[in-house]
C-alpha cells in the first residue's frame, strides 16, 4: 500500500534502522531474562561472526553456498527460459506438457534428495542439481505464462509490419513478456537460496547450511549457528535488493505498478 | 455508385460475410458488404458499438478472413497482413518497452542505420514529438501515445491505414486537435484511410464518404459523400444537414 505522505529521506533509514535496533534489544533481554544457558546472545553470536572471520570460514562457506546457486541457478536460466518461451509460444505443447510440469512443480527440492544422491552421490553435483530443481519449474512456468498472456495486439502490430517469427519472438514476444518473467526469475532465485542451505546440510562438507549443522553436531556452537543463520538471512536480502534493482530499468518499468 | 473512376479503385469488398460460431452456436456478423474505395481517399465506416465495423475493417486489413466473399486490395485478394497496409489500434498498442525513437522506428528493420533514423527524426517532427525521442510511452499522455502509434504506422510508408477508433480514448478536445492533425498528415502522405467509428461528427469532419452500417448482421445501409472542402466549418449549413441526414439514417432522435 502506498501511503498519501512520501516519507522523508531521513525516514527511509531511521525507521528501520529503528526496528533492527528493537529486534536486537528484544533478542538480547529475553536471552537474559528467560536465564537460558544454550540459546546465543546477540553479542555471544557477534563474537561467533568474528571467530568465523579470522578462520576465514565465513567467506569461504558464503563463497560456496552462492557458488552452488549460481551454478544450479544458472542452468536453471539456461534451460528455463527457451523451453518456457517455446511452451509459452506453442499452446498446443503446453496443454500437453502442463499437468506433468505443474506436479514435478509442487515436489519439494527436499524430497529430491535420496533420488539425487542416487545419482550424483555425496557431492556438489548432487547440491547443485537440487537448487536446479527448485529454480527451473517456476522460471519455465513464469516464462511460459508471460508469453501466452502478450496482448493479441502487440502480436498483430508485430505481424503488420512483416516480422519473420524469430524476429517477433525477440522483439514483441520477449520484451513484452519480460516483466512477468523477471518476477518470476526472483521467485526463483529466492527459493533456490532456501533450497541450497537444505542441500548442504546433507550432501556436502562447505557453505553455510554445512555451517548450521556442522556447529550443532560438533559441540552444540549455537553461537555458530545463529551466526550462519543471519548470513544466510543477510545474503539472501542482499540477492533479493539486487533483482529489484532489474525492475528499475525503463524498457521493463511499465511492466510494474509502483511500490511491490 | 463511388464518386471515382474505375480504375483508381484501391480496395474493393465483395459479398464479405462473417459468422462466428462460438459453443455450437453460431453468430451472423456480417452479411454482403459490399464495399469500394478509391486511392487516396479517406473513407470512415460509422456504425453502433458491437454493430461488426471492427470486424470488418480486421478483414480487410488481413487479420481474420472472411467466411464468405473476399477483399483484394490493387486487385489481389488480401490473405495476411502486409507493411503496406498498417493497422492502427488505440493508443494502447504501442510497445511500451520502446522509446518514441524505438517505437517509430520499429517497422524499419530492413533500412540502413543512416536511412533509419533520417525517417524517425522525419515522423517524430511530422507528429509534433520533438524533444520525446527518448521518452517511454509511459511518459506519454493518451495523445502524444496516438500520434506515436500514427507515427510509427507512417515510418514504413504504407498505401493504407486502417484506422480503428483510433481517438476513442481521448477527451473530446484532444480528439478534436488529433482530428486535426490526421487530416493535414493525411493531406502530406496521401495515403488512403478506412477509419472506423461510432462518433457522428467525427465521420462527418474527417471523411470524403461516411460508409453507415446497420446493426448485425451488419451491412452497409448507405453511402454519404461529404462534399465539404476541408478545413470544414462545423456550423455551416451543409454540414449540420449531411449530420442530421446521417441522425435518421440510424434512426437517432435530434433532440436530447
Amino acid at each position: 500500500m502506498k501511503s498519501l505522505v512520501e516519507p522523508a529521506k531521513w525516514e527511509r533509514f531511521v525507521w528501520p534502522a529503528l526496528a533492527c535496533a528493537l529486534f536486537l534489544a528484544l533478542w538480547h533481554f529475553l536471552v537474559i531474562w528467560s536465564g537460558t544457558k544454550v540459546f546465543p546472545s546477540p553479542h555471544d553470536v557477534e563474537e561467533g561472526v568474528a571467530e568465523l572471520a579470522t578462520k576465514s570460514l565465513l567467506s569461504r562457506y558464503a563463497g560456496d553456498s552462492l557458488r552452488r546457486v549460481a551454478l544450479g541457478y544458472g542452468t536453471a536460466i539456461a534451460l528455463g527460459i527457451p523451453i518456457g518461451l517455446t511452451l509459452g509460444w506453442y499452446p498446443a505443447a503446453n496443454r500437453v506438457v502442463n499437468p506433468v510440469f505443474q506436479m514435478l512443480r509442487f515436489i519439494s527440492p527436499i524430497a529430491w534428495i535420496p533420488v539425487s544422491i542416487l545419482l550424483f552421490g555425496v557431492g556438489d553435483t548432487t547440491a547443485i542439481f537440487l537448487i536446479f530443481l527448485a529454480a527451473f519449474f517456476p522460471i519455465v512456468v513464469a516464462c511460459a505464462d508471460g508469453v501466452s498472456n502478450v496482448p493479441v495486439m502487440y502480436r498483430q502490430a508485430g505481424r503488420n509490419f512483416g516480422l519473420s517469427a524469430g524476429r517477433l519472438l525477440r522483439r514483441v514476444i520477449f520484451p513484452a513478456a519480460l516483466p512477468q518473467i523477471i518476477i518470476g526469475l526472483r521467485i526463483a532465485l529466492g527459493i533456490a537460496w532456501l533450497v541450497v542451505v537444505a542441500a548442504e546440510m546433507i550432501a556436502v562438507d562447505s557453505g553455510l547450511g554445512y555451517l548450521v549443522i556442522d556447529a550443532r553436531n560438533s559441540g552444540k556452537r549455537y553461537d555458530l549457528v545463529v551466526a550462519a543463520m543471519l548470513m544466510i538471512g543477510i545474503i539472501g536480502l542482499a540477492l533479493d535488493l539486487l533483482f529489484r534493482r532489474l525492475k528499475d530499468f525503463k524498457s521493463v518499468r511499465w511492466g510494474f505498478r509502483d511500490g511491490a | 455508385m463511388p464518386s471515382f473512376p474505375v480504375e483508381q479503385t484501391k480496395l474493393s469488398a465483395e459479398h464479405i460475410g462473417m459468422v462466428f460460431t462460438r459453443d455450437g452456436k453460431s453468430t451472423n456478423v456480417l452479411s454482403d458488404v459490399n464495399l469500394t474505395v478509391g486511392r487516396g481517399e479517406f473513407l470512415c465506416i460509422l456504425g453502433p458499438s458491437g454493430c461488426g465495423k471492427s470486424t470488418l475493417l480486421n478483414t480487410m486489413a488481413g487479420f481474420l478472413s472472411p467466411s464468405s466473399g473476399e477483399v483484394r486490395i490493387d486487385g489481389e485478394v488480401v490473405r495476411s497482413p502486409d507493411p503496406r497496409r498498417i493497422f492502427v489500434f488505440q493508443e494502447r498498442g504501442v510497445f511500451p518497452w520502446l522509446t518514441v525513437e524505438g517505437n517509430v522506428g520499429f517497422g524499419l528493420f530492413r533500412l540502413s542505420r543512416a536511412e533509419r533514423a533520417q525517417r524517425i527524426a522525419h515522423y517524430v517532427q511530422l507528429v509534433g514529438l520533438e524533444g520525446f525521442e527518448k521518452a517511454y510511452p509511459a511518459e506519454l499522455s493518451g495523445g502524444m501515445k496516438q500520434r506515436l502509434e500514427v507515427a510509427r504506422a507512417l515510418a514504413v510508408n504504407p498505401d493504407m491505414l486502417f484506422l480503428d477508433e483510433p481517438f476513442g480514448a481521448l477527451d473530446s478536445i484532444t480528439r478534436l486537435t488529433m482530428r486535426r492533425e490526421l487530416l493535414r498528415i493525411w493531406e502530406a502522405e496521401k495515403n488512403t484511410i478506412i477509419f472506423v467509428t461510432h462518433d457522428i461528427d467525427e465521420a462527418v469532419q474527417l471523411a470524403d464518404r461516411v460508409a453507415v452500417m446497420t446493426d448485425r448482421p451488419a451491412t452497409i445501409q448507405q453511402i454519404v459523400e461529404i462534399d465539404i472542402p476541408h478545413p470544414r466549418d462545423m456550423g455551416s449549413p451543409r454540414y449540420l444537414e449531411l449530420r442530421h441526414g446521417i441522425f435518421d439514417q440510424l434512426g437517432l432522435a435530434h433532440k436530447v
